[in-house]
């Protein structure tokens, strides 16, 4: 099918592209940009006017909550949210029912998902097996299978010794490896930011040391291996400092941050609301600063959603005992783009974040929309200003921070390897 | 980031509709609380120790977290105002088995509950509760996890204002775990509100709460420097868990170092009085002959407890 | 029915006083209810020279617009330091309208115990009874119109005195 887009701003970060240019698919790939090939004849044009084009999101964490939690939600559901947030790309952590350790697991999910014909999925495959953190698991047959990378999600490791060990099987295959940097025993029963907020609001906490530990030992272990570390959902300035300093000294470290926590602190607990109980918690504003500058800077390379639908039952429950987490592949854009013009950062350096950088942990082609790329496109209309409604969004959870809120940034089209698999107001 | 900025315990005439929090409270409410204690003080004096003003209305004692002792203070406080009273003690494990703290609420509101008093071991579960019950029901906090005991804030600021009158003038020390206490974060909210100009907060610091500086109390680990020329000592109860928790080695070093002695009484004024919120813990947080003596409080403040809660209920209930 | 001005508390009170003289015994017992009334009960205890301690009422609890109105502001304490079984109670209180405060009072007042009689001395009578309550004494019957209400004041000296006001 072949595709004009037509009047839009075309955006492109990774080839320094932002400019008023047509788009040309054929065949599921872009065939041109600017200018039309010769004798192209559009079997559907797309008037992009007053929007932005740009390459199709990929979003580093998105839960599809399969297999295991399919009353949470669904594959079917979340992918349709997916595409209407406008991303193409997602990668789900394996912190599934059973986790994905095993081969068939992942083949059954990228089988459901290839299926469903709308964005890619690129499952992050378990480090140990059952996620326990004592044993291996076959790492080479779950590449094999699908995945692109390797995670214990939320789970700690039995010890150093197997996570040293995790880190040496995987830098053998040059398996990138992602770890959240939280210290398991200081996290204990924690649920907030170990500050003012959690103090007034007598809530359990989680200090910054927790993190600041965990990235030392991650880092030096790291270094000790050669392995490939990709740091999940940085919460801390000190994090931060350190990820900088690691960068500088050449090491082959990334890293990324939760959307909320780009925008959210320990203040947004308010009246000890659940949605805001998230992991790593909200931490202080002079924490969020930081994670702002480092996100300006390219200390973080990444924004990702952290997309986890929450049942009601365990999400209005008082704060501690609350489940963590928000729903948030619909408002990765939107919030990226209130970044984007809060910080001055610009629309390229902010759309950087969610397409080409993410693209590049991934290790995969996407993210950029040069000729011969794979036409995985977002359009959308960076003035649509929409209030975010709990029940219209499309995932099942329900569960976000930005309830009632209005945002502005609302993906008109998704196109998935050529093929419009999103338009607004088409269900 | 939900949506009402506003006090969720004051109705939009700025009247208290529900207690959750001392936080944040004006203090011509809490003064109102403590002056209309002073009248129902007067009735638990009388033979007839009740009035009506709460006849006809069911009020529910939620507790999801066991405890006789304030659980009976408020069932008597609401009987002396006439009110029907259930107590529920619900069974954790029962929770755990499908029904959500707010399908229990809802539940119990269906039998036309007017007022659900509520103790929680998790911090800010009366508040998730205020969100979801009827306009016209009200909840008071009868503790929830390590965040607030309201009741108790205002016993006790009603008892040190019976035997001291005017806060702007005192020196208060709280002593103890004040990083686990409801009791303590809601005593220096109200000493705050009320002018207390001088609030110390002494324990080993392990037991002290991250930033509490910014309470507005003033920090001593040294129990003998904090109660220097204090009007008004205030001891928390210390649980046994806190020695599993690595938190203390011993009641016994606790005891040497941060248990109210008469020697270490002496270094209060000589009029101090002693509060406590009780249960007490002799010879761990108090020796006996403070807890007796004739410096402490803590009888007193049973009574006054009774008469906090007959007004808070009251003016709840009228609001 | 005087139209304009209201009757001089003071006379109305001297007035009382002269009424209630010749009832008063040894186990006479003063209620005055706050706030007017206990300021009249305070001067008729020393003018009639009544032996029993002068009582105080705040019938706040005892109210029957609790549901609609709430709680009172400034609720003071009831204190009634005689025993009230077998007395006879004199209520006093400023204005007598509805009756509703001295049925709230009356109710009070049997919390404490059985008194062998109550009456009711009123400085001022507006009419408008809405229960079967009546006073034995009374100041004078005046007449208000709808929308206003009679209030006592005392200045610092003491001195009492009627005002009219607004609703």
């Amino acid at each position: 099918m072949k595709i004009h887009i037509k009047n839009g701003r075309l955006i492109d970060p990774r080839n320094g592209i932002d400019a008023a240019r047509d788009v040309f698919i054929a065949a599921g790939k872009i065939v041109a940009i600017g200018t039309a090939p010769a004798n192209f004849g559009a079997n559907r044009v797309i008037d992009a006017t007053n929007c932005i084009v740009c390459p199709g999101l990929v979003d580093l964490a998105v839960r599809l909550r399969e297999p295991g939690f399919e009353y949470l939600a669904t594959l079917e559901s979340e992918m349709k949210a997916a595409i209407a947030g406008g991303v193409t790309s997602l990668a789900c952590p394996p912190d599934t029912d059973p986790p994905l350790d095993e081969p068939g697991l992942v083949e059954m999910l990228k089988f459901r998902a290839k299926n469903l014909n709308q964005a890619h999925v690129y499952p992050i495959g378990a480090l140990t097996t059952g996620l326990k953190g004592e044993r291996l698991t076959e790492m080479a047959e779950l590449r094999d299978a699908g995945c692109v990378a390797f995670s214990q999600a939320e789970a700690p490791f039995a010890d150093n010794l197997v996570l040293l060990h995790a880190l040496e099987y995987a830098a053998t295959f040059d398996f990138p490896v992602w770890l959240r940097a939280q210290d398991p025993a200081l996290a204990r029963n924690g649920v907030a930011h170990d500050g003012e907020i959690a103090t007034r609001l007598g809530l359990p906490a989680i200090p910054v040391a927790a993190e600041v530990i965990a990235l030392s030992t991650i880092l030096t272990l790291a270094r000790e291996t050669g392995a490939r570390i990709h740091i999940a959902r940085l919460s801390s300035a000190e994090g931060v400092a350190m990820v900088r300093e690691a960068k500088a000294r050449g090491l082959p470290v990334t890293c990324d941050i939760g959307i909320h926590h780009a925008h959210l602190s320990e203040m947004d607990i308010g009246y000890f609301d659940p949605n805001c109980h998230l992991m790593p918690p909200l931490r202080s504003q002079r924490d969020r600063e930081a994670l702002r500058a480092g996100l300006a800077d390219g200390t973080i390379d990444a924004l990702c959603s952290d997309h986890t639908p929450i049942d009601e039952d365990v999400k209005q429950l008082p704060f501690s005992e609350a489940e963590a987490g928000a729903t948030g592949v619909e408002l990765l854009l939107p919030l990226t783009l209130k970044w984007a013009a809060e910080s001055g950062a610009g629309l390229s350096t902010a759309l950087d974040r969610i397409t080409a950088s993410p693209a590049a942990i991934l290790g995969i082609d996407g993210g950029h929309l040069a000729p011969g790329a794979a036409a995985d496109i977002c359009i959308f209309d960076p003035e649509c200003r929409w209030r975010v409604e709990p029940a219209a969004l499309l995932s099942q959870g329900k569960n976000t921070p930005y309830s009632g809120f209005e945002v502005s940034g609302r993906t008109t089209h998704t196109l998935v390897a050529g093929t419009l698999v999103y338009e607004k107001n088409n269900k | 980031m939900w949506l009402d900025p506003s006090n969720p315990q004051l109705n939009k005439n700025g009247e208290l509709h529900h207690l959750l929090s001392l936080e944040g409270l004006p203090a011509d409410v809490l003064r109102q609380i403590l002056d209309t204690a002073v009248s129902f003080v007067g009735v638990t004096q009388r033979e007839v120790k009740k009035v009506p003003l709460l006849r006809g209305k069911a009020v529910f004692n939620l507790f999801f977290e066991p405890s006789t002792r304030t659980r009976t203070t408020f069932e008597i406080a609401a009987k002396r105002l006439s009110a029907d009273v259930i107590n529920l003690a619900i069974n954790i494990s029962s929770q755990s088995k499908g029904e959500t703290v707010l399908d229990t609420v809802a539940n119990l509101a269906a039998m036309q509950a007017d007022m659900f008093i509520v103790r929680h071991a998790a911090s800010g579960a009366p508040h998730l509760i205020a969100r979801h019950v009827a306009p016209d029901i009200h909840i008071i906090n009868a503790g929830d996890g390590r965040h607030a005991h309201p009741t108790q804030g205002l016993l006790d600021m009603y008892t040190i204002r019976h035997y001291k009158g005017d806060f702007s003038k005192l020196r208060v020390a709280i002593v103890g775990d004040v990083l686990h206490s409801r009791v303590a974060r809601s005593q220096i909210h109200a000493l705050t509100t009320l002018g207390c100009p001088e609030i110390r907060v002494i324990g080993p610091k392990t037991l002290m709460p991250t930033l509490v500086n910014k309470l507005g109390v003033q920090v001593y680990p040294d129990m003998h420097q904090g109660l220097k020329d204090v009007d008004v000592v205030m001891m928390l109860r210390l649980q046994n868990e806190r020695m599993n928790g690595a938190l203390l080695p011993s009641a016994q070093e606790f005891y040497k170092y941060y248990g109210l002695t008469d020697d270490k009484l002496a270094l209060a004024r000589p009029d101090a009085i002693v509060l406590h919120p009780g249960p007490m813990n002799r010879g761990v947080e108090i020796d006996s002959s403070v807890a007796d003596g004739k410096q402490s409080v803590i009888l007193p403040q049973v009574t006054f407890g009774i008469a906090i809660r007959m007004a808070v209920m009251s003016i709840l209930a009228g609001n | 029915m005087p139209a304009n001005p209201l009757p001089d508390a003071e006379l109305l009170l001297a007035s009382l006083t002269d009424q209630m003289r010749p009832s008063i015994g040894p186990n006479t017992g003063l209620v005055g209810i706050h706030t007017g009334g206990v300021w009249l009960a305070e001067r008729l205890h020393q003018a009639l020279g009544i032996e029993l301690p002068l009582g105080t009422l705040d019938v706040s609890f005892y109210r029957d617009d609790f549901n609609k109105k709430g709680l009172r502001r400034n609720v003071k304490s009831s204190d009634i330091p005689f025993d009230i079984d077998g007395c006879n109670v004199v209520i006093v209180d400023d204005v007598l309208y509805t009756g509703r405060t001295i049925r709230a009072a009356m109710n009070e007042l049997f919390d404490y115990g059985r008194p062998a009689s109550i009456r009711l001395a009123a400085l001022v009578d507006r009419g408008g009874r809405e229960l079967p309550v009546s006073a034995e004494f009374i100041g004078a019957a005046v007449t208000v119109k709808p929308g206003e209400n009679i209030e006592l004041a005392r200045n610092a000296q003491g001195k009492l005195t009627l005002q009219l006001n607004r609703d």
